[in-house]
């Protein structure tokens, strides 16, 4: 949530010592106009939620299409959360770069895990309950 | 001495902590959000070593051994919900304090720890305490057919279903020595009490007796072969397992199977995590130096460590985004 100088109206920002008020005015006015979006997401949110529960229990052929489907659902969700209320949608370069290293160290610790499925250590067993 | 310590904690010490609320030049942010997001992104790595662990065993786990339905549905639905609810008010409590509006703060920050406080209340008084009372008996292959009758696997595999190999329910009686055994008298107790029978409790020393829930009293109706959204009361059939038959046997605690032992290993890590939240929220609503009273000097300073707890407290709702489907759902 940055506001930039363009939304600052210009009578305002009068002189030198009054853009700081002026800076926190225009992003107080910026926050109150995104309020609204934050219920929505949620809504959202709780209706997917409803919709996670119903999809559960249709019959999608088999029980891995039904994980499929489910982690669809969960996936668009978790992106809400993280564009909306976690400011990702318009934030800085930097952290997006963190999350971008992350997401790709993530994915080599699933890696690790198809390998030690695909490539079992022989005498070992964890096919049992 | 004195240096140093003001030098690298500076937190320590009276003197000005840089980037609170000015953003750094060199990352265009103020220090902690490049700090939370760090820790998040190791948080990510935490909990997706949980995950892929989870898929690991589920992926290797033998037919008829990953079981599903056990959970309670509404009881998880309701707590996606609140904590759902929670990252609104929390999102909404730090725009409060940007358009510093402390009253309406004060209001989101309580409605938020109370839903966290709702959401750990369910977990620790009702959803883990039934399972430790909620016992599972894994029958032996090559003994199942003694308990076709509870197990069904004839109808399921013409339905082509997983085969089941467990019978469960409430322990009425364990065979002698067993470390079950007080818990088994409690139920048949309660059992006695509740139905007016007192055949629950068997001569034979070796034997587990089982109310069965019921998926295990009708295996063979096609009503059971899928879960259920609201959980079917246990019936009150008994079923008398031999010991020899018996290839393990425990309550629904970590060690019963890879499912709850993965279960409560991530939900437990979650709940520490709702738990960590609510504690730096109650900071942040009380009048500590660094909680409310800081709205007196501060505001923005208070409203940036609000964003910061914030994160945390939606990444905890992310989590519980994929928790719930793959436990309860799937």
């Amino acid at each position: 949530m940055s506001a930039s100088p363009s939304h600052v109206p210009a009578t305002q920002a009068t002189s030198h010592g009054d853009h700081a008020a002026a800076d926190q005015a225009a992003e107080a006015a910026h926050i109150a106009a995104h309020l609204g979006a934050y219920v929505k997401v949620g809504v959202g949110l709780l209706v997917l939620t409803g919709i996670t529960v119903g999809l559960s229990y249709v019959d999608f052929g088999s029980r891995s299409m039904n994980i499929i489907v489910g982690m669809i659902v969960a996936t668009i969700k978790a992106s809400m959360v993280a564009a909306i209320f976690m400011h990702l949608k318009g934030e800085k370069m930097t952290i997006w770069r963190f999350l971008i290293m992350t997401c790709i160290f993530a994915m080599g610790l699933f890696f690790l895990t198809f390998l030690a499925h695909s490539d079992p250590i022989m005498g070992t067993s964890y096919s049992t309950h | 001495m004195s240096n140093l310590i003001t030098k690298y904690f500076p937190f320590f010490t009276d003197a000005e902590v840089p980037h609170t609320v000015s953003a750094r030049p060199d990352t265009g942010l103020y220090s902690a959000k490049l700090g939370i997001w760090l820790f998040l992104a190791s948080e990510v790595m935490l909990f997706g070593g949980l995950f892929s662990a989870y898929i690991f065993l589920r992926i290797g786990a033998e037919p008829g051994y990953w079981p599903s339905g056990l959970l309670n549905v509404p009881v998880g639905t309701m707590n996606t919900a609140i904590l759902i609810v929670s990252s609104i008010t929390v999102v909404m409590a730090w725009a409060a304090l940007k358009m510093r509006q402390l009253g309406k703060y004060k209001l989101y920050m309580l409605v938020t720890i109370i839903c966290g406080l709702i959401f750990l209340t369910v977990k620790l008084s009702y959803e883990w305490p039934a399972k430790f009372n909620h016992f599972g008996v894994f029958i032996r292959k090559d003994a199942a057919s003694k308990y076709e009758e509870f197990l069904g696997n004839k109808h399921l595999q013409d339905a082509g279903q997983n085969p089941r190999w467990e019978i469960s329910g409430h322990l009425l009686d364990a065979p002698k020595g067993s470390s079950y055994s007080h818990q088994a008298e409690h139920n048949a107790e309660h059992f006695a009490h509740e139905t007016g029978r007192h055949d629950a409790v068997t001569p034979a020393e070796n034997d587990y007796v089982i109310q069965v829930d019921a998926v295990n009293a009708n295996p063979s109706d096609k009503e059971n072969d899928r879960p259920h959204f609201w959980p079917v009361p246990m019936s009150t059939k008994l079923a008398v397992i031999s010991a020899a038959d018996v290839e393990s046997a425990s309550v629904f605690a970590p060690r019963h199977s890879t499912y709850f032992a993965t279960y409560f290993l991530i939900t437990g890590l979650h709940g520490l995590h709702v738990l960590g939240g609510i504690l730096v929220f109650l900071y942040l609503w009380l009048p500590f130096p660094g909680g409310t009273k800081l709205y007196k000097t501060n505001p923005e300073h208070l409203a940036n460590r609000v964003e910061i707890a914030g994160l945390f407290w939606h990444f905890v709702d992310l989590v519980w985004i994929f928790v719930f489907p793959i436990f309860y759902l799937l």
